[in-house]
Order: structure tokens, then C-alpha cells, then sequence
């Protein structure tokens, strides 16, 4: 399969991004370097190119009832123009991907989901949903900028002459700039006060160079996006989440609504009654070092788990990371070790998240 | 992508300065540029004996773990322990302040199979 490059990729070329692939996209990793891209987001406000992501509309009579049974939150309690948080799930119970649903209009509502699971959310929603209600996926049209930090609000007021004071966070709304209507979103995945910004496929150039050209803005790219929301505790699917894991074991329970039916509600509730059988915990190292994906996780020399995501925390300056261990050790102030063939790390399980001082509610 | 002058390097990327029976060690600008922001740097105990192509040191950056391949055998006699606290000066100036160790060199080193300043940046032209 070709490795798809999202419309701004000569921008990030111009900018000398180093590249890696992400999901299937040839996508921009950093420009400057990650740690000064995710201290200027904490500091002031930087934008991500964040195309590769997928979009979908469902819309039709009764769109919300029919939502409601294939997604874990309760879709016909968001308000209009707000969005939320939460999952589908297989047959088993496990993740097929973590998700975003914004209701647009009463019968009318948008996904936004990850990219490399796209074409399997798709697979899952044309199962799932009935033939009265319609689904498009519009995710090659649709351009996806996140702009996030703590001056992005007057940021985006300055640069595209909007307000989006009045937005709350999770709430979006339509506004008029680069000549159409385009969504805005007060969401992200930073922990810092942010918006996301969903425009034409061919209007996502001049989105760019205008955000890029206030100096209180810079890019960043998909390696500080990581130690952002790994900082906030925030999952990335593939790595605390899959197909083969529940929200449940993932600590996420609140963003399921085990008052109403969906796919898969049952094994929720038997996972629950049997006891589960591993749990998500944050743990901070003893140093700058940081534990890596699929390091071991000892308990006094027992192997109790392994870790799912790491990395050294540019905010904090010691090395964090999260993964799934036997339940009973999950409380605060466990004492563990992370290691690999090479490393032995000591650490400390910890309450998430990690960085408590963002601006995301400001 | 600067390459200092005066040095010896390897195919891995590692700097070596011989003066009389000492080598200072270090990484080039190629490879601290390649493995970006370096968050940490495991230091060689003084007193070890590292063998030149072996393992000698580690360095992390935001991404990923790296080895780092001693380009001489010896004894390591110092460490820059300015690294410990700052690792990010391997970033900032890798020829000069970013040194990680000076050994003390034993007859087993073989010079030649390093690369002279001007062979290694004919080497970096056919990287990508």
C-alpha cells in the first residue's frame, strides 16, 4: 500500500520537518526539534497538521437512536453543537477505536477518528448502521488543523478574525473565514487550552500559512503531540487501546454509559462482575531515562505487566509512561521496576495524569 | 551537518580525538541531529575496559534508545559528567562540550579502520 502524504506536506517540507510514517501517512515527527515544539505549546500555542485523521457524517432520521447502539457514550444526550468522547467496541469488548462524535444538526452528526483505523470504523459503521441512515466518509476532504497552547483563543481571534470566546471546551461551532463555513472545536489532546479546526481539503494551505505566520505561533509535529498527551495520561490507540482491550481495563469507564444498550455492553458488565483482569497505570522513573514500549513491568522480581506507551516528560524532567499490570497493583505509590534486555529502571506508579498545571480549561 | 577537522570517525557516527596515549570520544553533528532531542546519557563507569565496535555507552532521546560503539579500545580513565545533568549539550555543540569519554588507549586499537574528516563526509554523501 502507497504511504499517503496529507496537503500540507511540501509545507513541512519547506519547514525541514523530519518525517516518519504514522498510520499508513508519511507525516511530520518534528521541525525544530520535540521538546522546544512541546514547551512552546505549553508556553504559547502551536499547530499540528493532523489531516491524516478520518472524518464521517452520519446523518438520517433517527441518526442518534441508531449511533447510540454502536458507540459507548450516550449519543442523544449531546447537546447541539457539542461533542464527546468515547468507543467502539467489537463483539468482545475490545477497542475497535477511540473516537469523537459532534452533533451538528438534530439527525446530523460528524466522527472523527484515527487514521490508521479509518477503514475498519467504516467496515464496523456500515455493519452496524441501519440503510435509513446514511454515512459518508468526507476524510479526503476535509483538512485538520489543532492549534493548541494557552494563547491560541486570541490567536485564532487575531489571525482569522473570529471569536470563539463563547466556546466551552467540547463545544464547536461554524464560523465564516478563508471565504466558507468551517468547524471549530474547542477539543484536543495537549492539556492545554485548544481548538481544532476542520476546513476544505484545498483551503488548508492558506490555513496553515496563516496560523504559522503569528509569531506566537510555531509547528509542531507528531512527537510532541506524543509526549503532550502522554504528559495528560490521554490513551493512543494501538498502544492502550486495541482491539483486544476494553475502556474498563483502560481506566476510561466514564466515558461509557452502561445505563443505555451498545455492541458488546454485555461483556462490559461480565468483565466487570468476573474482576479485571488488568488495569492502566501512569508510573514515573526515578530519572531522565525513559521507559519504552513493551518493557517489562516487576514487582518484586515478578513480571506483573508491560509498558504500553514512554518517554522522558519535557515538563516534568524525568522519564513517565503508562501500561497494564495485574490489578492489585495498581494504587498510588506502588513501588515497580521497567526493564528490557538492557535496562532496569525503577519507578513509581503514580495518579494520573502526569502535569496538572495546562491551561485546557482556561 | 558540520564535520570537525581534526577528528577520526566511525561508519556508526562516534568521534575520536588521539593525542599521544588518550582518546577523547564522542557523537558526531550527523548523529545527534538524527537522533534529535537527547534527554539522557549513560556515562561509562571509569576504570572499565571497552572494546573498540562494542557497546560502551547509551544515549535517549525523545524517540528512542541508542548504542553507542566505542571507536577505540582502551581504559576509561574520564567521563564528561556535565552530561548527567545537561545531556542536551551532546545536541548543542557534540564536537567540543558534548565529549562523553577519554580513554586511555591499549594496543589492540586498529586506527585504520576509521575514517579520516574528509573519507567521512564521502560517507554521510552516500546516506541519505
Amino acid at each position: 500500500m502507497d504511504i499517503k502524504k496529507t496537503p500540507l506536506f511540501e509545507e513541512h517540507k519547506k519547514l525541514e520537518a523530519k518525517f516518519g510514517p504514522f498510520g499508513g501517512w508519511d507525516m511530520p515527527i518534528s521541525y525544530s526539534g520535540i521538546i522546544q515544539e512541546h514547551n512552546w505549546t505549553r508556553k504559547s500555542a502551536c499547530i499540528f497538521d493532523i489531516c491524516h485523521m478520518g472524518e464521517f457524517i452520519i446523518s438520517g432520521p433517527k441518526a442518534a437512536e441508531a449511533l447510540n447502539k454502536i458507540v459507548t457514550m450516550n449519543v442523544e444526550e449531546i447537546p447541539l453543537k457539542s461533542c464527546k468522547y468515547g468507543f467502539m467496541l467489537n463483539e468482545t469488548g475490545g477497542v475497535i477505536d477511540d473516537l469523537i462524535v459532534y452533533k451538528i444538526e438534530a439527525d446530523k452528526f460528524m466522527m472523527v477518528v484515527n487514521a490508521a483505523t479509518t477503514n475498519k470504523d467504516l467496515e464496523n459503521l456500515k455493519k452496524h448502521l441501519p440503510e435509513s441512515i446514511s454515512l459518508e466518509n468526507i476524510s479526503d476532504n476535509i483538512a485538520k488543523i489543532d492549534l493548541q497552547g494557552p494563547l491560541s483563543r486570541e490567536i485564532i481571534q487575531d489571525v482569522l478574525s473570529v471569536d470563539v470566546s463563547s466556546l466551552e471546551y467540547y463545544t464547536f461551532s461554524s464560523y465564516n473565514f478563508l471565504g466558507q463555513e468551517n468547524i471549530i472545536s474547542r477539543t484536543g489532546y495537549t492539556g492545554e487550552l485548544g481548538f481544532e479546526i476542520y476546513v476544505e481539503v484545498d483551503k488548508a494551505v492558506e490555513l496553515w500559512g496563516k496560523l504559522l505566520s503569528d509569531e506566537r505561533v510555531k509547528p509542531a509535529g507528531l512527537g510532541a503531540r506524543d509526549t503532550l498527551r502522554l504528559e495528560m495520561s490521554y490513551p493512543l490507540y494501538g498502544h492502550e487501546l486495541d482491539d483486544n482491550t476494553g475502556p474498563l481495563e483502560a481506566g476510561l469507564k466514564m466515558f461509557v454509559d452502561l445505563e443505555k444498550d451498545f455492541i458488546a455492553k454485555d461483556m462490559l458488565l461480565k468483565s466487570q462482575q468476573e474482576g479485571l483482569k488488568k488495569r492502566l497505570v501512569c508510573f514515573k522513573v526515578n530519572s531522565r531515562r525513559a521507559p519504552r514500549n513493551g518493557y517489562k513491568i516487576l514487582k518484586d522480581n515478578n513480571e506483573i505487566g508491560a509498558v504500553t506507551s514512554g518517554s522522558f516528560s519535557p515538563s516534568l524532567g524525568y522519564g513517565i509512561g503508562m501500561g497494564y499490570i495485574t490489578p492489585e497493583y495498581k494504587d498510588a505509590g506502588t513501588q515497580i521496576k521497567l526493564t528490557d534486555s538492557k535496562v532496569q529502571l525503577e519507578a513509581e506508579i503514580i495518579k494520573r495524569p502526569f502535569y496538572k498545571d495546562g491551561s485546557l480549561k482556561k | 551537518m558540520t564535520v570537525e577537522k581534526n577528528l577520526l570517525y566511525t561508519r556508526d557516527h562516534e568521534w575520536v580525538k588521539i593525542e599521544g596515549n588518550q582518546a577523547t570520544i564522542g557523537i558526531s553533528d550527523y548523529a545527534q541531529h538524527a537522533l534529535g532531542d537527547i534527554t539522557f546519557v549513560e556515562l561509562p563507569a571509569v576504570g572499565k575496559d571497552i572494546k573498540q565496535q562494542e557497546t560502551f555507552s547509551t544515549v535517549e532521546s525523545v524517540k528512542a534508545a541508542s548504542d553507542i560503539y566505542a571507536p577505540i579500545s582502551g581504559k576509561v580513565i574520564k567521563v564528561n559528567e556535565v552530561l548527567n545533568e545537561a545531556p542536551e549539550v551532546l545536541n548543542s555543540d557534540p564536537y567540543n562540550e558534548g565529549w562523553i569519554a577519554i580513554v586511555e588507549l591499549d594496543d589492540l586499537s586498529k586506527k585504520e579502520s576509521l575514517m579520516d574528516a574528509v573519507s567521512y563526509e564521502e560517507y554521510l554523501k552516500t546516506l541519505d
